[in-house]
């Protein structure tokens, strides 16, 4: 009976504890990457973490006066072991996607690569217009119509390749619908392959995949071409990963991305890492 | 169970059995008529034919299907010569390339279900053909191919039931059919047990019409089998 006792007590303490913990003020706390998904993050022979989520957390650290342990996890478990309490934050070129916002809260955003064209080199798509401009379907969306329109003569019966099921081919689907001829593949590496085989006219995907794509020697035919596309439906790309409970932790995160967006820390690190500007829109 | 979304995703569904359909029937027409010419050139007595014949039914039985479409769709593109080749219009769409791939391997397995069935046929019939006179083309058209035909009918009807099921490869080379339009419902919905059982229960009714189509065929061929009908009792009277 006692031992029934000492043990109800020894829980009610560590629970309330536990909460009591989360609602105080943080001033260390314990960071996931993955470590493997470069340029985002990755791990130098030496085992230490490097890259651009890993560069950056420790920018928002010294910003919010928080201690940062940066700890190397499994891509897949990341979200239960947030809510499990393992760690108390996630940077690992997450996507803020509605599906994970039902499990665990987003900051804003700190890079947005954009969905962007590719075609082969010797393709008469590779003049396409509006080279670089970025169009956030969120903030500009009638720009972004406005550069569809320009396009759109452009494309007019070409057959473009996207990835089944991804934001890009939803894309074509809204914007593009009786314009161009869609072809959904399983794999990204599939579409490749059949633009340089010249099955597809044109490709559509994640410039951070495609800017790693075109490096490869095998498709040195392919450039990457035209305007990007980001925001609504696109999702509002890589965030930092917080449980829902710690709503103090997320306004300091926003603060210290909102510097980092304002000080040119985001462009400076996105040029360092992917050689583009990943600052959001 | 969710009735309205099961029905919603079978009426979606329905709009790509006749690409199924069709993928199913030109490859297994097209596969029978090269499986002929293999299960003759097997039975020709000619050793290079012989060879030719067996070296093909080795690759094609013996490697997966989904090797091979992967092979012809994905493989063949990479050669420059092949992309600037007067084939490449075929080629080039993958629609054409599924059913060269889906072709090539049924005739495979076909091939030796029509050698079975031409050597079943039983040496009597032929030699009293020979007796009657006729010629080599018409004791084939007229004794050995029907017998033949039956003989071999129950394991082609395996065949083209698998051939059926085949179909849903074709979704990896970017073919909307069947299962293509199911595995993309699914990533949509993350709702892959409806969506499935639904495909599931499309294919099993194809199957199910196919194998009342052969099983009437079979009965048609073998009249032997059944009791023949009892002629009329003749009238007394006409006995004389």
């Amino acid at each position: 009976m006692k031992i029934m006792k000492t043990l109800a007590a020894g829980m009610f303490a560590a629970f309330t504890l536990a909460t009591g913990a989360s609602a105080q003020e943080k001033t260390e706390i314990t960071i996931a990457t993955e470590g493997a998904f470069p340029p985002y993050n990755l791990t130098r022979p030496d085992g230490t973490l490097d890259g651009y989520d890993v560069e950056l957390a420790h920018y928002l650290c010294d910003h919010m006066k928080i201690k940062c342990t940066i700890v190397a996890q499994a891509f897949d478990g990341m979200i239960p072991a947030l809510n499990a309490g393992k760690f108390d934050a996630i940077m690992a070129g997450m996507s803020a996607t509605e599906k994970r916002k039902e499990v665990i809260d987003f900051s804003m955003s700190y890079g947005s690569t954009g969905q962007a064209f590719a075609v082969l080199k010797d393709s008469d798509l590779s003049t396409m217009p509006l080279k670089d401009a970025l169009y956030s379907l969120s903030s500009n969306e009638e720009g972004a119509r406005k550069a569809v329109e320009e396009l759109k003569p452009l494309l007019k019966g070409k057959i473009i390749g996207v990835q089944s099921a991804s934001i890009a081919s939803r894309f074509i689907d809204e914007y593009f619908k009786d314009t161009v001829e869609k072809r959904e593949y399983k794999t990204t590496e599939q579409h490749d392959l059949d633009l340089i085989a010249g099955r597809v006219d044109v490709i559509m995907a994640s410039m951070g995949y495609l800017k790693t794509a075109v490096e490869k020697p095998t498709n040195s035919d392919i450039e990457i071409v035209g305007p990007r596309f980001q925001g609504g439906f696109l999702g509002a790309g890589s965030s930092v990963g917080l449980r829902k409970s710690d709503t103090a932790l997320k306004a300091k995160f926003d603060e210290a991305i909102t510097a980092a967006k304002a000080d040119g820390t985001l462009k400076t690190l996105s040029m360092k890492w992917f050689g583009f500007d990943l600052t959001p829109q | 169970m969710d009735f309205v979304f099961l029905y919603e995703t079978f009426v979606t569904l329905i709009s790509a059995i006749p690409t199924t359909l069709q993928l199913a029937a030109t490859s297994v027409a097209l596969g029978t008529i090269l499986a002929l010419g293999l299960a003759l050139c097997r039975l020709s007595g000619i050793a290079p034919l012989d060879w030719f014949a067996r070296a093909y039914i080795f690759v094609f039985r013996g490697t997966p299907l989904l090797v091979q479409i992967f092979l012809i769709y994905y493989g063949l593109s990479q050669f420059r010569g092949v992309r600037r080749s007067m084939f490449w219009f075929i080629l080039r769409d993958p629609y054409w390339c599924a059913i060269i791939a889906l072709m090539l391997c049924t005739a495979a397995y076909s091939a030796e279900i029509i050698r079975g069935g031409l050597l079943s046929v039983p040496h009597g019939q032929v030699e009293a053909g020979r007796a009657c006179g006729m010629s080599r083309f018409l004791m084939f058209r007229r004794i050995v191919m029907p017998l033949a035909v039956r003989q071999s009918l129950p394991a082609y009807s395996n065949e083209i039931i698998s051939m059926v099921k085949a179909t849903s490869l074709a979704s990896i080379i970017t073919i909307m059919e069947v299962t293509g339009v199911a595995a993309k419902l699914i990533s949509e919905t993350y709702r892959a047990i409806e969506v499935f059982i639904v495909a599931g229960a499309i294919y099993l009714a194809i199957n199910f019409l196919l194998t009342r189509i052969v099983v009437l065929i079979e009965y048609r061929l073998s009249p032997h089998l059944r009791q023949a009908p009892s002629l009329q009792p003749v009238a007394a009277g006409e006995m004389r």
